[in-house]
């Protein structure tokens, strides 16, 4: 009874309304759906993705799908442990190599050079995020693997050119977002640090680092979502062995290319387990992002109450 | 701003209703779905075969045996490839036709010293068992395996013509296609992968397995061990177009052109 004496309530509401106000509703309505269908595809995708996958890792058990390191899915055993493992381990890769080069330039171009040479920088570091992942993927089997297999050794497909790969890719991430924290940071900080006699670097790690940090911190999150979600660029340099790795010159196969590799071939349990290792990646996405909401959000609420 | 509103609905409207009614009019082509092994025979067949029959339409797809299968399963394609023998729980579903057989070739750097191996050899290689080329009479270099992803035909091929209980080594590259093992061994001097004998084109060096070079002739003998059938498999009689492909295919005149891209006639 209740929704429906709410809906008449709504229309009689409406009708009385003026003219002008009617159309606005309708605008505003029609808006209204448009956000909800991308809202309820999330939704859909999210649901399916948990339907198909959830029942092999009751079926299986939680422990043993994460922690058992046998992944033999025509045999029925499903352990995704290297999986993971190589994931974390060319994430953290590819932060070190990205929140270096990403934040140094960010604090290059806030704090350092000409507005002028910020043009021409910003846009152009933007631009590599315009990049498909194949061509990083090609240029890292074309120039860094060989690069690696005779110089440094191993079969060269290895964490470390998955890592150099996907930090030049999180580089746009992070360096653009970084730059919006960095600017966002008030004036008289900086000149108030400079007028205390402060030396310019003293200034920069000392006060603006510090009133950025958060915003720091969610560029870094936010890159390392990123990381973790690239699939293409990651088979081909990786090398895809299923086995945790032990140095930085050993393969690995990751979550994505896991699915990936797999997924035209495989079938019913196989399928499932495939699924069931997109929930996993899923849950690490949605951890990811959490964080990242929460640390920018308390970065905006200081803001207000400074 | 209404007016923007009602042009974006009938734009989107224009769309869906455009995409589905050129989405009914391809319909002339035969479909033809699965293994990426047998996938550049199938388009090459294909044009062929288009060539000779105006008119007709083949339609080439890869996605992998299974991928293959379930298509034909599923009506998705009239015809599925599949590279390698059919599964038990398969067999009674479908009606296979052998277009082929191929040879697995195992496959290393031109530089390698080792000529030929043992299949009991090629086992303990790929399980694990055998780390470095001196214990196989080569150079004293390690050896580093290349396979194919789970779920692969030439995987399934190789496992079972080669691997019999024992599991491929989880130290082993993966690479999602024959050309990736190929580019990969090519460059690679440790290495050693399977493929198609039909794709080395002479790129590689082929390994003699229990003494047998991989040469069409072997093959054709039955004397060489590795050896798949290429299969075309169908839901029940297929149907008169789909017949028409096949037909074609069995032709001597496209067994020919087979044999010379490096694959060995159906029997």
């Amino acid at each position: 009874m209740r929704p429906w004496r709410s809906i008449a309530a709504w229309w009689t509401n409406f009708r009385a309304s003026p003219r002008e106000v009617r159309k606005e509703r309708c605008i505003g309505g029609a808006l209204m759906l448009t956000a909800l269908s991308a809202i309820s595809g999330l939704a859909l995708i999210t649901a399916f993705i948990f339907k198909e996958g959830v029942p092999i890792i009751t079926k299986v058990g939680l422990g043993d799908f994460i922690l058992s390191s046998n992944w033999y899915p025509l045999e029925g055993e499903f352990g995704i442990l290297p999986m993971i493992a190589g994931s974390i381990a060319v994430t953290l890769g590819a932060m070190v190599i990205g929140v270096v080069f990403g934040l140094a330039c960010a604090v290059l171009l806030t704090q350092f050079v000409r507005p002028g040479i910020v043009a021409i920088m910003k846009p152009s570091i933007e631009l590599l995020a315009g990049i498909p992942s194949v061509v990083y993927g090609f240029i890292g089997v074309v120039i860094l693997v060989p690069f690696i297999r005779d110089y440094l050794g191993g079969p060269g497909l290895s964490v470390l050119a998955a890592s150099v790969v996907l930090g030049v890719m999180v580089l746009p991430t992070v360096t653009s977002i970084s730059i919006d924290a960095l600017q966002a940071v008030p004036r008289s900080f900086r000149e108030g640090s400079i007028a205390l006699g402060a030396t310019e670097w003293q200034t920069t790690h000392g006060v603006v680092l510090k009133a950025a940090r958060s915003g720091i911190v969610a560029a870094v999150i936010l890159g390392m979502g990123r990381a973790v979600g690239e699939t293409m660029a990651v088979i081909m340099v990786a090398g895809n062995t299923i086995d945790i790795p032990h140095s930085l010159l050993d393969p690995v196969r990751t979550l994505t290319s896991n699915i990936a590799l797999e997924m035209g071939y495989s079938a019913g349990d196989h399928r499932k387990a495939l699924f069931a290792t997109g929930v996993v990646l899923f849950v690490i996405i949605m951890i990811l992002n959490t964080i990242a909401l929460t640390v920018s959000r308390r970065r905006a609420g200081k803001a207000q109450s400074r | 701003m209404l007016k923007w509103l009602v042009a974006v609905i009938i734009l989107v409207a224009a769309i869906v209703g455009l995409s589905v009614g050129l989405g009914g009019g391809k319909g002339a082509a035969v479909s033809v779905v699965g293994s990426t092994s047998i996938q550049p025979f199938a388009e090459m067949l294909a044009q062929e075969f288009e060539k000779s029959h105006p008119g007709q339409y083949v339609e080439v797809q890869g996605g992998g045996s299974t991928a293959g299968i379930q298509a034909a399963a599923n009506d998705i394609a009239e015809i599925g490839m599949c590279s390698r023998a059919l599964k038990v729980e398969e067999c009674g579903l479908f009606t296979p036709v052998v277009i082929a057989q191929d040879g697995l070739a195992v496959v290393v750097h031109p530089s390698n010293k080792v000529d030929g191996v043992s299949l009991e050899q090629v086992r303990k290689i790929f399980a694990g068992d055998l780390v470095n080329w001196r214990q196989v009479g080569g150079e004293d270099r390690p050896i580093r395996l290349i396979t194919r992803e789970e779920g692969s035909g030439t995987r399934e091929a190789f496992t079972k013509l080669v691997m019999h209980k024992a599991r491929i080594s989880r130290k082993a590259l993966t690479q999602e296609s024959n050309g990736a093992v190929k580019e990969l061994v090519k460059h690679d001097p440790c290495a050693v992968g399977y493929m198609s004998l039909g794709l080395v084109q002479g790129e590689l060096k082929s390994l003699a397995v229990d003494g047998v070079p991989p040469t069409t002739a072997a093959v054709t003998s039955g004397q060489y061990p590795l050896v798949r059938p290429f299969l075309f498999v169908t839901t029940g009689p297929p149907s008169e177009r789909a017949q028409a492909f096949i037909d074609y295919v069995l032709s001597p005149e496209a067994q020919a052109l087979l044999e010379k891209e490096g694959l060995v006639r159906a029997k």
